[in-house]
């Protein structure tokens, strides 16, 4: 039998905003199907988008809902998990939201290793207000503030969530929804701060200036630049810079999450003591 | 049975936070404000709460918006280059209607402009700190019990009203040590004020967090409980979802104005007369100025003068019948006012009164003595 998405989606409010062939529809659906295989109850999760495209990611699926201001996703969500340690909490946000006017954000989510579940809906350019050039809009390409030819420095997001300090980090594609929905599952049980950078297409806003084709030419796009971790592990360091490794790219599970973490300092207070946590001058 | 301590401003707020039931801060260094957040890291634990500084000033009003939109009576402090940073965020708490209590302990500005000293500059801030159109609603404590009373009552309004509210302390104020009467923790325990949850008799999944009458707040449940519902800085409906019907964006921007203005009289007037019965002159200001005003009174009293004090507690919505009232009794070249801005809260008291007191600025940084107050008094020729 076909899987219900209905009973996980506000269906009044479909049709979606989305343009046709847009990849944040598949997207949605993996993430329905992980919490569905996860057997979470929509009572336990709230998901918190901020503002693009992906920032209508919330009004879709049936739960607790936030739609925030524009790159301040992670700081609302870090809010709502400190406040709530045992609900489910899920980021949705562009690579405009997450990684240029929230990087900061980015950034301290990943270093507190709170336990939050980020989805970067990474599509290279800032589609709802019909785009302009992104961190992470390839270099050379056209964007609308980048009419002559982008020249910014091309930006890997995993990179900056390694070096942040995230413990689990993980990119797919949506042009294979299964293994979107695998990654979903795994990064949603970690417990820790969960970066999943899914690269998806926006046909008609990257596409068409830069004359990439419809959704399938765009998704097929995406297919070239990517290839899975250990296929690309064996290639020489100059062939490795043409693609972005995909699959679990890191998973650290010896981090402490910091819910816990904070537990331990209302325990310390509560008893009149200094935390039991040794000084740690590098990161581990 | 009152309690006597001896603290000092910013520390009270942050004592009073506690009392009035706050269990989660988020904020980020800023001087002169820092001592509430240090008090709160250490207070918040204790009570089970939780205390996050943030890795700036945006983030610090975002997470304590998020946890206060989840149910958890939430906090976060700063200062004027702060607040300008804030600004977006305090928009969302006004439109989806999220508590919140912003204590802002003012210092010079524009810009970075003076850190550790005192000013009342952000007094109109405080009426618009963001974009749109809205009523704030702002307090403003003038002595160090009033540090604590009047954010007890900031927490209880901004649960009964469902919105922001700002507590403006200022460097003088905030950084002040010394006795402060406060009241019982009882009292204050038995007028905590918690926002309304729905009706348990509508079935959850018709509930609707934003269909209230056209003057009341929205009623959010909290997160987790089974309403699923949607909360969005986008103007919405009834539903909380984002619509541009032109009816129901009209509709939500009247009522967020109504909410306040229908309990202004009886929730937020709020004000304190110092020997005014029989004054013939009187010095209209607020804040910490009015410890300077108050002993210009005593003094004045002491060689026969009449004179006598007026403060508002509550600066936005202004008290504006009693400011009415007060432009009766007194001619405007026998109103001083004080203020250490260029002349802010004046405009608001010349558009009630139809008359322009007498101003006595100063932006430099430096409280306004007693002694330049009484000189002026006396060029005013009392």
């Amino acid at each position: 039998m076909a899987f219900n998405y209905d009973q996980y989606l506000r269906t009044d409010k479909m049709p979606t905003l989305w343009c046709w062939g847009c990849g944040d529809g598949i997207i949605l659906k993996a993430l329905i199907r992980a919490i569905d295989k996860l057997g979470w109850s929509m009572d336990d999760v709230c998901v918190v988008s901020g503002i693009g495209c992906s920032g209508r990611f919330s009004s879709y699926i049936d739960c607790n809902t936030v739609h925030t201001t524009h790159g301040r996703t992670v700081a609302y969500a870090t809010g709502i998990k400190l406040a709530n340690p045992d609900k489910h909490v899920i980021c949705v946000a562009g690579d405009g939201d997450g990684l240029a006017i929230g990087g900061n954000h980015t950034i301290h989510g990943c270093r507190r290793n709170i336990d939050i579940n980020f989805i970067l809906i990474n599509n290279f350019i800032y589609g709802l207000t019909n785009s302009q050039v992104s961190p992470t809009t390839p270099k050379g390409m056209w964007a609308v503030t980048t009419q002559y030819g982008n020249v910014d420095p091309t930006f890997d997001a995993c990179e900056l969530a390694k070096g942040s300090g995230a413990t689990f980090i993980a990119r797919e594609t949506v042009t294979d929804p299964r293994k979107l929905e695998k990654m979903f599952i795994k990064g949603f049980q970690h417990k820790g701060f969960s970066f999943f950078d899914v690269l998806s297409n926006c046909h008609v806003n990257l596409g068409r200036k830069n004359k990439m084709g419809e959704a399938i030419q765009n998704q097929e796009w995406i297919d070239s630049i990517t290839m899975p971790l250990k296929k690309w592990e064996k290639l020489s360091d100059e062939e490795k810079k043409a693609y972005f490794p995909t699959g679990i790219l890191h998973h650290d599970e010896s981090q402490m999450e910091y819910c816990e973490a904070y537990d331990l300092v209302i325990e310390a207070a509560q008893n009149k003591k200094k935390v039991d946590v040794p000084i740690e001058i590098k990161p581990k | 049975m009152a309690r006597e301590v001896i603290s000092s401003g910013n520390e009270l707020a942050a004592k009073a936070a506690i009392d009035a039931g706050c269990r989660f801060f988020g904020g980020y260094p800023i001087t002169p404000s820092s001592e509430v957040a240090h008090e709160m890291s250490v207070l918040l634990p204790k009570v089970g709460g939780k205390f996050i500084q943030m890795e700036d000033e945006i983030a610090g009003i975002c997470v304590a918006l998020g946890a206060s939109m989840s149910g958890v009576k939430s906090m976060t402090n700063t200062s004027g280059p702060g607040m300008s940073l804030k600004a977006e965020q305090i928009g969302l708490g006004f439109v989806a209607e999220v508590p919140l209590v912003i204590t802002n302990v003012m210092r010079g500005g524009p810009s970075t402009g003076l850190p550790t000293r005192v000013q009342q500059g952000d007094v109109m801030m405080s009426r618009y700190p963001t974009h749109g159109d809205y009523k704030s609603v702002t307090f403003c404590p003038g002595n160090l019990s009033e540090c604590y009373t009047e954010v007890v009552r900031a927490f209880n309004v901004a649960e009964e009203l469902m919105t922001p509210v700002i507590v403006l302390l200022d460097e003088t104020i905030g950084h002040m040590v010394g006795k402060a009467v406060l009241p019982d923790l009882e009292e204050v325990e038995a007028n905590t004020v918690n926002r309304a949850q729905p009706d348990p008799n509508i079935p959850k999944n018709e509930f609707l967090p934003y269909d209230v009458p056209s003057d009341k707040p929205a009623v959010l449940p909290k997160f987790f409980q089974g309403y699923h519902y949607h909360v969005t800085g986008l103007h919405h409906g009834p539903t909380g979802f984002p619509t541009e019907d032109a009816v129901l964006c009209q509709n939500l921007i009247e009522r967020l104005h109504r909410k306040i203005d229908v309990r202004r009289k009886d929730l937020l007037d709020s004000w304190e007369e110092y020997m005014l019965d029989d004054a013939e002159y009187m010095i209209f200001c607020y804040g910490s100025v009015s410890l300077a005003a108050r002993e210009v009174v005593d003094r004045l009293r002491s060689e026969g003068k009449k004179i006598g004090m007026f403060r508002p507690k509550t600066l936005w919505p202004s008290p504006e019948e009693k400011i009415a009232e007060l432009a009766q009794r007194f001619p405007a070249e026998k109103i001083l006012m004080p203020e250490l801005n260029m002349g802010q809260y004046i405009n608001e008291v010349e558009r009630i009164m139809k008359q322009r007191p007498v101003a006595l600025n100063k932006a430099n940084g430096r409280p306004i003595s007693p002694t330049e107050m009484i000189e002026k008094l006396k060029e005013m020729g009392i």
